[in-house]
């Protein structure tokens, strides 16, 4: 991998109110959850023990609502590119994403929209995220700061 | 039982100073696939402005939890944590964290409201440097099921 940052982002002048950006999928696989688990210390059963998930009433292991705001937050700073700054993000966990024992896993899609460009040059996008046709974000926005 | 509503306000002691690592940084960027240089590469973090590797935008959970777990694990707020989902999570952050900065975080218990048959509770936890520069404040929602 370039240690090289090769893409500078956006910039500011040039993000108009209402353009959509381009839909990115991000996989979540089991060993995407281990490492989570690992790298994050929450190592809460549901998000890597299928019987224990499945005995407290989920359908299977779950991704940590973290781990698919961190999707999110990918989404945003890929946008931004590496200058940029985010200022705010918040979301709201409506769904779990499901995460199947078939070297697959799921599937997080990630769309945006620019919702206002704001003073010193910061702009609020509006996230959303589905896996397996299910929202599982919802009142997803960010504020970043752009060059 | 639901949440003891009487611990509203409550602040919890700060954590330890908690030194954030290069290391730790590309471990979590790894967690969540992200292979955004700035986050690698002090190299890649200077061009884009940086004093060195900046942390992902969602990295600020990990030392927030550190904090606001001690205040869930509080006897007294009656908190079951079996039944506990993420409900919210947002941050405002004043400048990303940077490899080398040595941070505390605190936690305050802003919310606790009843919602039919569940118990919701938002901590706000402020990230600063030791010499007390703000950096990030983490604002958290946890939804109790009810039994």
């Amino acid at each position: 991998m370039s240690d090289q940052v090769s893409y500078d982002g956006v910039s500011y002048d040039s993000v108009e109110v209402g353009a959509e950006l381009a839909e990115v999928s991000y996989p979540a696989s089991r060993l995407s959850l281990v490492m989570y688990c690992g790298a994050s210390g929450d190592f809460n059963v549901i998000h890597w023990n299928e019987r224990i998930a499945k005995s407290v009433g989920l359908p299977d292991v779950i991704a940590h609502g973290m781990f698919t705001m961190a999707q999110a937050g990918r989404y945003v700073t890929d946008w931004a590119g590496p200058k940029a700054t985010v200022v705010e993000f918040g979301v709201r966990f409506s769904a779990p994403v499901v995460v199947p024992d078939d070297d697959v896993g799921a599937t997080i899609i990630v769309t945006g929209k620019v919702e206002e460009k704001l003073d010193d040059n910061k702009v609020a996008l509006a996230l959303t995220a589905k896996s397996a046709g299910t929202k599982v974000l919802s009142r997803a926005r960010a504020v970043v700061r752009l060059v | 039982m639901a949440i003891n509503p009487q611990y509203v306000g409550k602040t919890f002691p700060a954590t330890e100073p908690y030194q954030v690592s290069r290391e730790k940084l590309r471990e979590f960027a790894d967690a969540i696939g992200d292979t955004n240089p700035v986050y690698r590469s002090r190299a890649a973090a200077q061009e884009a402005g940086f004093p060195d590797v900046i942390a992902p935008p969602t990295f600020a959970i990990v030392i927030s939890v550190a904090s606001s777990g001690k205040a869930l694990a509080d006897p007294g707020l009656n908190l079951n944590y079996a039944m506990v989902v993420h409900g919210e999570q947002r941050f405002e952050y004043s400048r990303p964290l940077v490899a080398g900065d040595v941070v505390t975080a605190q936690s305050t218990i802003s919310s606790i409201r009843d919602v039919g048959s569940l118990s919701m509770m938002t901590t706000t936890t402020e990230i600063r440097t030791v010499d007390g520069e703000h950096v990030c404040t983490a604002h958290s929602t946890l939804v109790e099921r009810g039994a």
